[in-house]
């Protein structure tokens, strides 16, 4: 729990006051006989090498060699009854230990126990896929693949899965830059128009507080309308608003004001 | 010698009406704008609304199309992500001229708060756009007045114009 701070005077505070707090780790249970997750883990540890067990929130966590994962899913789904893949995914972790971490949400129905498989994968490396165990692994696999650039070995379907299948780059390693790079800023202009239209088109404009206030082609100003593109350096007129235009619509009444009633009261 | 005389080009003479080709075209060209679906987003919701009885788009004559070919009006309704970019200027190129887009919602103007590597920063880089609405979803009533705007730029256009060239994907 993050300490209290009496909340009086916190409008006249600036907002990131804790910019470098750092929060608590999950306290981390060791897995002792008794524990509901004892037998899983034992049973484990006797087929794979197990490089470290522990319970965290009730789930169990256990950190595994990349290269047996194919065969430790199946033994969780087949023998352990985690018949369920929530979820899976990697973490980058390349600039810190030059690799990703690969980890599996698993669920046990019949037991009511969650587990958590993590292994870790050097960059450049591609892992088993688990697709052939879990057909959601489908999917998670190419999104993985998509978002980190690691391939997954015997998928059916190595391919991206969000961004077009023509993109360069994978979006959420820590080294992409959020508003794109060079191919990503260009990617639609180069596609549909061609790399000689950059030009033409112009670079993206990525401030999102930008208001050009003399720009009349890009920002309307209602009540004070100009032509497109006119100059508006001395001020711009008034203009009232008007619904219809001033000589009438061919075929279509003008509405009059003074014919018009306004209901005070709803029927 | 008749005592009143009539003039026939008025109104209660006889039933005729003179005009000029520009004006009976445009008219009908205004009150007959059929939009293309196009709801990307949360925008969508906006404009189904204003379709819907409440709000009643039908009596501008716009009827909601699902196929580019009977669509005068593009209606870009939400973000546009960088992959989808292909197919909105493929829609685009599919309608028949004369067309008119209408950019709905911030997304739509300029990538709104989606200022990342996946988002089109305003469909304007993409295909060409007649009216910006602001709002982040624009009330019904934005867009109600968008397309009286489009109306009125539509009865100012001539009938007869020069098209511009087209560049198909």
């Amino acid at each position: 729990m993050r300490e209290y701070r009496p909340k009086k005077d916190v409008q006249k505070k600036s907002y990131y006051r804790d910019r470098f707090y750092v929060a608590p780790q999950v306290p981390r249970e060791k897995i002792e006989e008794g524990s509901r997750f004892f037998d899983d883990v034992k049973s484990l540890g006797s087929k794979f090498e197990v490089k470290d067990s522990y319970v965290e929130i009730n789930q169990l966590v256990v950190i595994v060699e990349s290269s047996s994962i194919f065969e430790v899913i199946g033994y969780m789904k087949n023998s352990l009854s985690y018949d369920i893949l929530n979820e899976m995914s990697a973490i980058d972790y390349v600039a810190k230990c030059g690799g990703f971490e690969i980890f599996y949400q698993m669920l046990s129905l019949s037991t009511t126990k969650r587990a958590r498989i993590k292994c870790f994968l050097k960059e450049g490396e591609a892992i088993e896929s688990v697709s052939s165990h879990f057909r959601c692994a489908d999917w998670s696999e190419r999104e993985m693949y998509d978002m980190f650039g690691i391939r997954a070995n015997n998928h059916p379907y190595m391919k991206r899965i969000l961004m077009p299948d023509d993109w360069e780059g994978h979006p959420l390693l820590k080294t992409y830059p959020l508003q794109g790079d060079e191919f990503a800023q260009w990617y639609e202009v180069d596609k549909i128009f061609g790399k000689e239209y950059r030009e033409v088109v112009g670079p993206e404009n990525r401030d999102g507080a930008m208001i050009d206030r003399y720009d009349t082609k890009r920002f309307s100003r209602i009540g004070h309308e100009v032509e497109y593109g006119a100059s508006i350096d001395l001020g711009e007129p008034d203009t009232n608003l008007k619904y219809q235009e001033e000589k009438g619509v061919f075929l279509i009444k003008k509405l009059k004001p003074e014919i018009s009633k306004e209901l005070e009261k709803r029927k | 010698m008749a005592q009143h005389q009539v003039n026939y080009t008025k109104d209660g003479g006889l039933p005729v009406m003179l005009t000029t080709v520009d004006h009976l075209i445009n008219w009908g060209r205004s009150n007959s704008m059929w939009f293309l679906t196009y709801g990307l987003a949360c925008c969508a919701i906006e404009m189904m609304a204003s379709g819907a009885s409440r709000y009643d788009f039908d009596r501008f004559g716009t009827i909601f199309r699902a196929s580019p070919r009977q669509a005068d009006v593009m209606v870009v309704a939400g973000t546009l992500t960088k992959k989808h970019a292909e197919f909105i200027r493929r829609l685009y190129d599919q309608m028949t001229e004369p067309k008119w887009v209408i950019s709905m919602g911030s997304c739509a103007n300029t990538g709104g708060m989606f200022n990342t590597y996946a988002t089109v920063q305003g469909v304007d880089r993409v295909i060409p756009v007649d009216i910006y609405l602001p709002g982040c979803a624009p009330r019904p009533e934005t867009l109600q007045y968008a397309a009286m705007l489009l109306q009125q730029k539509i009865r100012r256009e001539r009938a007869f114009k020069k098209l511009p060239k087209k560049r198909l994907v």
